[in-house]
């Protein structure tokens, strides 16, 4: 592999790996996100009718 | 929508069930043999650009359109059109939507079930090939390219039990439900694919040089072959012209060549491909987007269908960029180091070059797996992480459909499940007969699977950045959100996005169906286009778009009659408790 060959990969995979590892400490770390999930019937309609 | 509205568990399960439903085969075997064919770095350059132009942006607008959707009682494409632009036509652009994953999945089961008996044959040691004949004619008798029915067997290196088992294992899963289902299987899944994926990945990286009678038969040089920027090849002329004899990965090997021109100038020399050349070159943007495409599941109408099962108040942008950021961490990190590395480490680049997604995958690399000790658990391991990857895949092909079922004939997940089982088993026994030359799983991809997600994708972001409205848009995507889509996205979804995609569509039209080829005054019609309007017409063929027709009809029937689409549309979240 030339060295041009070297810096591609770095950068590539460097990016997408730093991307996905800031994702998953982003979504963990929000408070109460990962169990947020829940129906909206339960929400106040404080939101004007389409 | 009286029935209970089902909905994801938890965060972390929608974003894994999105992820694994892009992460497929392509991660692994389709996007290093595209890296490698158009130029490696500078594919990676066209790549990355695709991936801000047309991947993340459409994801975002699917995303949204889904859960706008969700929140106004619709879970189908369909539907989503029908509650975002408010017309009485607009339903039906969503038949695509339905089309496209319920007829993917009639043959994505079919190589789905390749992977599980690969994986098995490899865990029974099977699998002993010397030479790629061995290999190639191995695959040939399993797939049954030689003639119709040909596969249709029930022994261990037969395809018959496989398939049964994998669809029944699917149907199975979708039965279950959202969290039940597809939540729960793509939460171990997910991450069990990935430690999956780094043991071989360790186990490459570590090969070295396999066989010293062989000294350019290396990692290293399988590593230069995928990511090199800049393609180095010795040429030699033949009285008519230069031709090309090999490419040059090392810096060692260029040098070596340079001095051999330089000796006999007038018979050989050595071209140097650059960055700028490459990306001149319109079937590179063409790669480089097709492989944004297929690889983010953008334009399968998955998304849409998956995002509609959140709340109002659910985050979905950094949702869209957590499922888009897994796929790409798969694909380059994973996926762009393990499969080409290990082939050149045993076959060089000489026994790689030019392969397609299914010579890489299925008679390459068990040729790598039969040469390298252990190799009977190293295939194992390899063609069952593949295994998962597509059934992550194949799960969310199935729930467009059963929500647009359950949707326009308002019934209940039993009878959908089961009339989906029905359409879907009558489309995967067509493709499994028809296994010759594999026409008519090749004639469902390039119609379905390359053609109609670009059609469907062009819509789909047209009616979101000009129908809905941009602003409405980032609206819509904002509420509940844990970050913020930067501003840059509203020209590109707007304007960039839109015209790339159809400065894109209309070069692959071109080339795919009219034969252009860029760079040359040849041109042929394509032969997709043959077998149905030829002098010779495919029966197969004609049986395959036949398939697409009367499915599309179909649900443009149900759309037609449906009740759902005439109701006036509600927000749920509004409606009295």
């Amino acid at each position: 592999m030339t060295t041009g060959g070297w810096i591609v990969l770095i950068l590539s995979i460097g990016s997408v790996t730093t991307l996905f590892g800031w994702c998953i400490w982003k979504v963990l770390s929000i408070p109460d996100e990962t169990e947020k999930l829940h129906g909206f019937e339960f929400e106040t309609p404080d939101r004007e009718k389409d | 929508m009286s029935a209970p509205r089902e909905r994801w568990s938890s965060r972390l399960g929608v974003i894994l069930a999105v992820a694994g439903s892009a992460v497929g085969l392509g991660n692994f075997l389709r996007f290093p043999g595209q890296a490698a064919q158009y130029g490696g770095g500078s594919f990676m350059l066209a790549y990355f650009i695709s991936l801000l132009i047309i991947g993340l942006p459409i994801c975002w607008a699917e995303w949204t359109m889904g859960r706008h959707a969700g929140e106004r009682g619709f879970h189908s494409c369909p539907g989503a059109f029908h509650a975002l632009l408010r017309h009485p036509a607009a339903k039906y652009l969503g038949v695509i939507g339905v089309i496209v994953p319920v007829v993917i999945y009639m043959y994505y089961v079919v190589i789905e079930s390749w992977c599980l008996g690969y994986a098995m044959n490899f865990l029974t040691g099977r699998m002993h090939f010397s030479t790629p004949g061995e290999a190639g004619a191995f695959f040939a008798r399993y797939i049954g390219s030689a003639q119709d029915g040909a596969s249709v067997g029930f022994q261990f290196d037969q395809v018959g039990d496989y398939i049964i088992f994998v669809f029944l294992l699917n149907f199975f899963l979708i039965y279950r439900g959202i969290a039940k289902g597809i939540e729960w299987f793509c939460t171990w899944a997910m991450p069990a694919l990935i430690v999956l994926a780094i043991i071989i990945l360790v186990r490459v990286l570590t090969l070295g040089t396999p066989d010293p009678a062989h000294p350019d038969r290396n990692v290293s040089n399988g590593l230069g072959f995928m990511w090199n920027p800049q393609k180095v090849v010795m040429e030699s002329y033949d009285g008519t012209g230069w031709k090309r004899d090999r490419e040059l990965v090392s810096e060692r090997s260029i040098e070596e060549a340079e001095r051999e021109a330089a000796a006999a100038p007038d018979r050989l020399r050595v071209r140097k491909i650059g960055v700028l050349e490459e990306l001149r070159k319109p079937g590179v943007w063409l790669a480089a987007a097709g492989q944004i495409f297929f690889s983010l599941s953008v334009g399968f109408g998955v998304i849409v269908t998956y995002a509609s099962y959140l709340s109002r108040r659910d985050d979905i942008v950094l949702s869209g960029l957590s499922a888009t950021s897994a796929n790409e961490f798969c694909e380059v990190a994973l996926g762009g180091l393990i499969t080409l590395p290990a082939a050149v480490a045993f076959l060089g680049i000489a026994g790689v070059a030019g392969q397609g997604t299914f010579g890489l995958g299925f008679q390459v690399l068990p040729l790598v797996f039969a040469k390298l000790p252990v190799g009977w658990l190293f295939g194992f391991l390899f063609f069952f992480l593949l295994f998962l990857a597509a059934i992550t895949s194949s799960l969310s092909m199935l729930q467009p459909g059963i929500a647009f079922l359950e949707e326009s004939l308002n019934i209940g997940r039993k009878q959908s499940v089961s009339i989906l089982g029905i359409i879907t088993a009558l489309g995967t026994g067509f493709v499994v007969w028809f296994s010759k030359d594999l026409k008519a799983l090749d004639t469902l991809d390039f119609w379905v699977g390359t053609f109609l997600i670009f059609v469907l994708a062009t819509i789909q972001i047209i009616a979101f950045a000009w129908v809905f409205g941009i602003k409405r848009g980032f609206e819509e995507a904002h509420l509940g959100a844990a970050i913020r889509i930067p501003w840059i996205f509203k020209p590109i979804m707007q304007v960039l996005c839109p015209v790339f995609l159809l400065g894109i569509f209309a070069l692959w039209t071109l080339q795919n169906l009219f034969g252009i080829q860029f760079g040359s005054t040849h041109a042929e019609i394509s032969g997709y286009v043959l077998d149905l309007v030829g002098p010779n017409p495919n029966p197969v063929a004609w049986g395959a778009v036949g398939i697409i027709l009367t499915f599309g009809a179909f649900v443009a029937l149900l759309v037609h009659r449906a009740d759902a689409y005439r109701r006036p549309i509600i927000n749920s979240s509004e409606a009295p408790q």
